[in-house]
């Protein structure tokens, strides 16, 4: 059956793209965060510059002892992390490549799908938090809880501006339709869906659910070895379609200045980097937000901006059409 | 059976499980899990279905945001891990009204059908349901959308105290600008911000944690 067999190579290398990409990403926070601190960074293991760090880890983090707390609730601290990971795999099956046939699972209303699932991450961190039986971790979840309701409003205001602008739900459709000087029209969008992005990965200077400094580990506190990895990998994962749900969405995907067709994997691959590194960057230069600001910079500056962009994608569409 | 079949038929029978157990455990946020499972079989089905529109917009809407904001509540007041012995439910009237609803829907489908074929329009995408409303139906979606907007209208004035009933020509210097309450987990952190300066007043200190 060719179109089984189809399916499941599809698939592979969608899970290939799942457990490499992250781990490129988590080295390269290594490296950059290094260098951007004056530091050199992981520089043994492996040899070379310490390409091998990442490994290492993974290594030990297979070897150490799962504990769990005696006063949690098993059966749901065990299952958090893995619900943590799954919405971003399922999210990254839709997520294209390259033109043509280049995407998991090309889907027609792909857009709409990743909104949802990335929203479903969410119920993770809450499982995590209320079962570690802690008061630290319980805080961290209901931070996070509070983060993501808010911060869930503008990513997806704003992605609906380009939907609008392009016409599909599609995200091959939107690369598509996309333009350069959508550059300019979807400006706002753009900013607005980045930083709500970083605020639904949880990523620095929106770590407030996490804050190491008030909150030991946030909802992570308690776990240990592999599954602790897990939420690690999650939040690489999260970086990587965030990173490439900007790209698609607002950069034009696999256009390039050239030879979209033979190397738009390529173009793809270098925008996405290129986000991954701003991202890296903003966890170096900005400090923490504090919970009220956070919620402040969403109700009051986010929303509004992505209720105006939705206004002015409007108009605009109406003037061409 | 085709395997369309058999997937709904399961899927259906993983949700009313689910949904089962969101009544009967004693432990209180499983209850809440235990609805993101419901609500996601729910979803499985739609997709069997090949309502992919729906299927989305429930895990959005529903595991996404109402079971977030459910368990959110709850952890707030009172969640407790392990099994909670004092909880009082209406065990007969509840089974009475979910069995009867349940039964009586059942009856009322299979009487109006019985093994009628019946040709099903193409599926549902975005574009056609989009066609649809803003075609045939934008006079509901419309009083609909108004309703909504009074609701969130509403909402925020019961939860804003300088602006709701009880204000009694008090000047909106009362309460902070936030639009939620999120000082829940703000501890000790929230002095310095724009909003304490604004709403610099003495019922702020007994307001807030």
């Amino acid at each position: 059956m060719p179109a089984a067999l189809e399916v499941v190579l599809r698939v592979a290398a969608v899970m290939a793209a799942f457990l490499v990409v992250p781990l490129v990403v988590g080295q390269m926070e290594h490296k950059v965060m290094a260098h951007m601190q004056g530091r050199l960074g992981p520089m043994y293991a492996g040899g070379f510059h310490g390409w091998a760090q990442l490994i290492a880890d993974g290594i030990k983090f297979v070897q150490k002892e799962e504990v769990v707390p005696r006063a949690a609730d098993r059966p749901v601290f065990r299952l958090a992390p893995i619900v943590a990971l799954v919405p971003y795999l399922v999210a990254l099956l839709v997520i294209p490549l390259g033109p043509g046939d280049l995407v998991g699972e090309p889907l027609d209303i792909g857009l709409f799908m990743v909104l949802a699932v990335v929203g479903v991450g969410i119920v993770a961190v809450m499982m995590a938090g209320w079962a570690s039986a802690n008061k630290y971790s319980l805080l961290g979840a209901l931070r996070a809880a509070a983060q993501l309701l808010g911060y869930e409003l503008p990513f997806v205001l704003a992605a609906a501006s380009v939907a609008m602008a392009a016409g599909t739900l599609s995200l091959p459709g939107i690369v598509e339709a996309w333009r350069p000087w959508w550059l300019l029209w979807q400006l706002p969008a753009l900013v607005v869906f980045f930083i709500a992005g970083l605020a639904e990965i949880r990523r620095p200077p929106f770590d407030m659910p996490v804050a190491d400094s008030e909150l030991v580990f946030g909802y992570m506190t308690e776990y240990t070895g592999l599954r602790f990895a897990f939420f690690l990998l999650a939040e690489y994962v999260g970086i990587v379609v965030i990173s490439a749900l900007t790209t698609v969405l607002f950069l034009g995907g696999w256009k390039g200045p050239f030879a979209d067709v033979e190397l738009g994997w390529l173009w793809t691959l270098i925008k996405v980097f290129a986000v991954s590194f701003v991202i890296i960057w903003l966890r170096v230069a900005y400090p923490r937000l504090r919970a009220d600001q956070l919620q402040r910079l969403c109700w009051l500056v986010l929303v509004p901006l992505a209720l105006g962009q939705l206004a002015l994608t409007a108009v605009v569409r109406l003037a061409i059409a | 059976m085709t395997i369309a079949d058999v997937l709904l038929l399961c899927l259906g029978a993983v949700a009313t499980g689910a949904a089962l157990l969101v009544v009967t455990t004693r432990h209180l946020v499983r209850a809440g899990l235990w609805l993101v499972v419901a609500l996601g079989a729910l979803a499985g089905c739609y997709l069997v279905l090949t309502a992919e529109l729906i299927a989305w917009v429930q895990v959005l809407i529903y595991v996404g945001a109402v079971v977030v904001l459910l368990l959110f509540a709850m952890m707030l007041t009172r969640a407790p891990i392990g099994p909670s012995e004092d909880l009082d439910r209406t065990r007969w009237p509840g089974a009475l009204v979910g069995s009867g609803v349940g039964g009586g829907l059942a009856a009322l489908l299979i009487h109006a059908y019985r093994w009628s074929q019946v040709e099903t329009p193409e599926a549902g995408t975005a574009e056609r349901i989009g066609t649809e409303i803003f075609r045939a139906w934008v006079l509901p979606f419309e009083v609909l959308s108004v309703l909504l907007l009074a609701a969130l209208v509403g909402a925020i004035v019961i939860s804003r105290p300088d602006i709701g009933a009880g204000h009694q020509g008090r000047t909106t210097s009362h309460g902070d600008r936030r639009p939620i309450g999120i000082n829940s987990d703000n501890g000790a952190g929230g002095e310095e911000t724009p909003a304490a300066h604004r709403s610099d007043h003495p019922d702020r200190d007994g307001g807030e944690p």
